[in-house]
C-alpha cells in the first residue's frame, strides 16, 4: 500500500499521473470516465507510435527502391548490361557490399541498436580484462610514483552517452552557477540591469558554434601547459555559455516582477535585505527560475551535439559525426539510433527537472 | 497631543499633466486606545491613506505624526492587516506568523517565538491548520491568519485595510467579534478602513466618511455613543444606532448624488495597457 502511494507521488511529480489509473486497472477500482482516460492516454499514443513506424517503414522502402533503381541504371550506363544484372542480383541478395545508401528502415535501426549494445558488451569485457591484466603492474607503477597505465581503446556507444551526460551536467551546473546569482542581482537592481542589458541582448542570439570557437581561443591558451585533453573542458564551458541565457533572463524577470503585496509584507514586517531576498523574493520567483532552468537544460542537450562534434569530445555528437564520415553500411542506421537516444534522454532530463520543480516550488506545473 | 495625527495631507501620483491628486487636505487625529473607522466608496483612496499611515507611502505634502514623531518608514509599532491577506503562499500558517514574530522579537529564543506563534494561531482558532499552506484554507481562515500575523507582533496600533471585505456575511460577523475581543482585551489603538457602514458602527467609537477621490478628503465625523460590548441583535432596536446610521447613510447618499451630478463631464481615460515583458531583457 505504502509503495503504491509513493509511486503515485512520483508519477504525478513527473507529470505522468495517468499511471495511477493503469494501476487501478489491475485492482479493479475504475470509474467509466477513468477507462476513457486510460484509453486516451495509453492506447492513442501506442497507436500513433505504430503509425509512425509504419509510415517510416514505407518511406524507407520507397527511398530504398529509388536509390536501387538509380544505382542499376547508372551501372547500365557506365558498365553495360552484364554489370547491371550482377548488381541487381547483389542488391536482391541483401549482400552488404552493394546496398543502396539511404534512410534506414526501422528494422535496420533496431538491428544497429542491438549491435551497438553487443559492441558495448565486448568493449567492457575487454576493459575488464585489461584492468585485471594491468592491476599488478599499475600497483607497482603507483608505488614507484609513475602514472598507471589506462585503457586507451575506443569508447563504446554507452561510454559516449555517459560522456555526453557528464558534459551536459557540467555545462548545466556552470550555467546555473552563473545565471541564477547574476539574474537575481540584475532583477534586484535597475542599475545592474542597464549595465547588463546590452550584454544579454548581444550575446543571447550567438550561435553555439561561435561560442565554441570563443571558448576554444581562451581555454587553449589557459591550458597551454597542460598535457591533458582539454576537449571536455572546452565543450562543457561552451554548452554552459550557450544555454545559460534562458535562466538568466527568467531569473531576472522573476525577481523583478515579484507581487507587490509580498514586497509590502516584507516592508511592513521590516525584513532585512538578506531575509527579504531569501524568504520572499526567491521563493516567489522560483517558478520562473525553474522555467528558465528547464529551457537551459534542453538547450544544453541540444547544442551539445554540435559542440562535441567541433570539440572532438568523444560523446554522442562525435559519434554522430564519425558515423556520418564513416559511410559504412550501417552508419545511417547508427545515426538514427543516436537520434532516438538523444531524444529520449532529452525527454527524461526534462521530466527530471519538472519533478525537482514540483517538489520545491509552491506552484505545481503540468507537463506538456 | 494626539496619538496619531495627520496634518494637511496631500498625495499626488504621477507628475505634470498625468498627475492625479488622490488625497487632498486630510486632517485626522486619533487618541490612544480609540477605535476609529473610515468609511468610503471603493476607489476613494482608502488604501493610499492606509499606506500613508503605516509608512509604505510618503505624502506629497503634509505630515503624518505617530506619537509626535513623523512617520518616514514602516514600523513594528503599527501592525497592518491587508485587504487581500498578503500571506506568503510558500509558507505554512505557522511559518507566516513565525516570520513576523521573529522580526518583531529578534532577541527571543526559537522556543519562545514558537510559543508566541502557537498562542496567536490559537487565538484565531486555527491551531488545527497550523501546518497548512494558505492555498488550503478558506478566505475567512486566511484572513484570520493575517490577523494573527499582525497581532503577534504586538503592535501598539492596528491598521486594518478592508480586512473583511472579501468574506461572506457570517464569517465577517464572527471575525468582527474576534477583532473587537482582541482590541478590548489590551486596548490598543485601532484604525479600520471599510466600505460597510454597519461594520463601522458596530465596531468603532468614531466614524469618519472619506469623500470619493480624486481629491478625496475626510467628511465630518460621527460619534457612536453605544455602550460596549455591543450586541448585533440589540443594536437594531437601539435609537442611537438608528439615528447615527441614518445620518451617515444620508451623508454618503448626498455625496453619491453629488458625484452623479458632476459626472456629466467627459472623462479623459488614462493611457494604460497591460505590462509587457517583451524586449525588456
Amino acid at each position: 500500500m505504502k509503495q503504491s502511494v509513493t509511486l503515485n507521488k512520483v508519477t504525478q511529480l513527473i507529470g505522468m499521473g495517468f499511471f495511477k489509473n493503469i494501476a487501478n486497472l489491475f485492482t479493479g477500482k475504475l470509474e467509466k470516465d477513468e477507462v476513457k482516460s486510460i484509453l486516451r492516454k495509453t492506447l492513442v499514443p501506442i497507436a500513433s507510435i505504430l503509425l509512425f513506424i509504419g509510415l517510416w517503414h514505407a518511406g524507407a522502402k520507397a527511398l530504398y527502391n529509388k536509390e536501387a533503381e538509380f544505382k542499376i541504371a547508372k551501372a547500365l550506363e557506365d558498365q553495360g548490361q552484364a554489370e547491371a544484372d550482377a548488381l541487381k542480383v547483389c542488391i536482391a541478395s541483401g549482400d552488404s557490399s552493394c546496398q543502396p545508401n539511404t534512410l534506414p528502415s526501422p528494422i535496420q535501426v533496431w538491428g544497429s541498436f542491438k549491435s551497438l549494445l553487443k559492441d558495448h558488451n565486448i568493449i567492457s569485457a575487454d576493459k575488464a580484462a585489461f584492468k585485471e591484466k594491468t592491476a599488478a603492474m599499475n600497483a607497482k607503477r603507483i608505488e614507484q610514483g609513475k602514472d598507471p597505465i589506462t585503457y586507451t581503446g575506443r569508447p563504446s556507444f554507452v561510454d559516449q552517452i555517459v560522456r555526453s551526460l557528464k558534459t551536459v551536467f557540467a555545462g548545466f551546473l556552470l550555467a546555473l552557477l552563473i545565471a541564477v546569482p547574476l539574474g537575481i542581482f540584475i532583477g534586484l537592481s535597475p542599475t545592474l540591469k542597464s549595465a547588463f542589458n546590452w550584454f544579454i541582448q548581444i550575446f543571447k542570439p550567438v550561435s553555439p558554434v561561435v561560442w565554441y570557437l570563443l571558448v576554444f581561443m581562451i581555454v587553449k591558451t589557459i591550458l597551454i601547459d597542460s598535457s591533458e585533453d582539454s576537449s571536455f573542458t572546452i565543450s562543457f564551458i561552451s554548452v554552459g555559455l550557450c544555454s545559460m541565457w534562458a535562466t538568466l533572463v527568467n531569473t531576472a524577470m522573476g525577481v523583478a516582477s515579484v507581487d507587490k503585496d509580498y514586497i509590502n509584507v516584507a516592508k511592513v514586517l521590516k525584513l532585512g535585505t538578506f531575509q527579504k531576498v531569501f524568504k520572499v523574493i526567491l521563493p516567489s520567483s522560483l517558478p520562473l527560475i525553474f522555467t528558465g532552468l528547464k529551457i537551459t537544460l534542453s538547450v544544453a542537450w541540444m547544442v551539445l551535439i554540435a559542440i562535441e562534434l567541433l570539440a572532438q569530445s568523444p560523446g554522442l555528437g562525435l559519434f554522430v559525426w564519425e558515423e556520418f564520415q564513416n559511410g559504412a553500411n550501417d552508419s545511417n542506421a547508427k545515426i538514427i539510433v543516436a537520434m532516438f537516444v538523444i531524444g529520449i534522454i532529452g525527454f527524461l532530463l526534462d521530466r527530471i527537472m519538472l519533478a525537482i520543480q514540483n517538489s520545491v516550488s509552491f506552484v505545481k506545473t503540468d507537463a506538456i | 497631543m494626539a496619538y496619531l495625527e495627520l496634518k494637511n495631507i496631500y498625495k499626488t501620483y504621477g507628475q505634470g499633466e498625468d498627475s492625479t491628486e488622490v488625497l487632498s487636505n486630510i486632517n485626522l487625529e486619533i487618541e490612544e486606545g480609540e477605535f476609529v473607522a473610515i468609511v468610503g466608496f471603493t476607489g476613494s483612496g482608502k488604501t493610499t491613506l492606509v499606506n500613508l499611515i503605516n509608512g509604505l507611502v510618503q505624502p506629497t505634502s503634509g505630515e503624518v505624526l505617530f506619537k509626535g514623531e513623523p512617520v518616514v518608514d514602516t514600523s513594528h509599532e503599527r501592525g497592518v492587516i491587508f485587504q487581500n491577506y498578503s500571506l506568503l503562499p510558500w509558507l505554512t500558517v505557522g511559518q507566516n506568523v513565525y516570520m513576523a514574530v521573529k522580526e518583531a522579537f529578534p532577541k527571543e529564543s526559537k522556543a519562545q517565538l514558537m510559543e508566541r506563534v502557537k498562542q496567536y494561531v490559537d487565538m484565531v482558532s486555527l491551531s488545527p491548520a497550523i501546518n497548512k499552506r494558505p492555498k488550503e484554507l478558506s478566505g475567512g481562515m486566511r484572513q484570520r491568519v493575517a490577523v494573527a500575523r499582525a497581532l503577534a507582533m504586538k503592535p501598539e496600533m492596528i491598521i486594518m485595510d478592508e480586512p473583511l471585505g472579501a468574506l461572506d456575511a457570517l464569517t465577517r460577523g464572527n471575525l468582527q467579534d474576534e477583532i473587537l475581543n482582541i482590541w478590548s482585551k489590551d486596548k490598543r489603538t485601532a484604525l479600520l478602513i471599510t466600505n460597510d457602514v454597519d461594520e463601522g458602527i458596530y465596531m468603532a467609537d468614531r466614524i469618519i466618511p472619506l469623500r470619493p477621490g480624486p481629491k478625496a478628503t475626510l467628511g465630518p465625523e460621527f460619534k457612536i455613543d453605544i455602550d460596549r460590548p455591543r450586541s448585533k441583535t440589540e443594536l437594531n432596536d437601539n435609537e442611537n444606532y438608528k439615528k447615527t446610521r441614518n445620518a451617515i447613510i444620508e451623508y454618503l447618499m448626498d455625496i453619491g448624488d453629488e458625484r452623479k451630478s458632476v459626472s456629466n463631464e467627459e472623462y479623459i481615460l488614462p493611457e494604460i495597457s497591460p505590462k509587457s515583458f517583451v524586449g525588456q531583457f
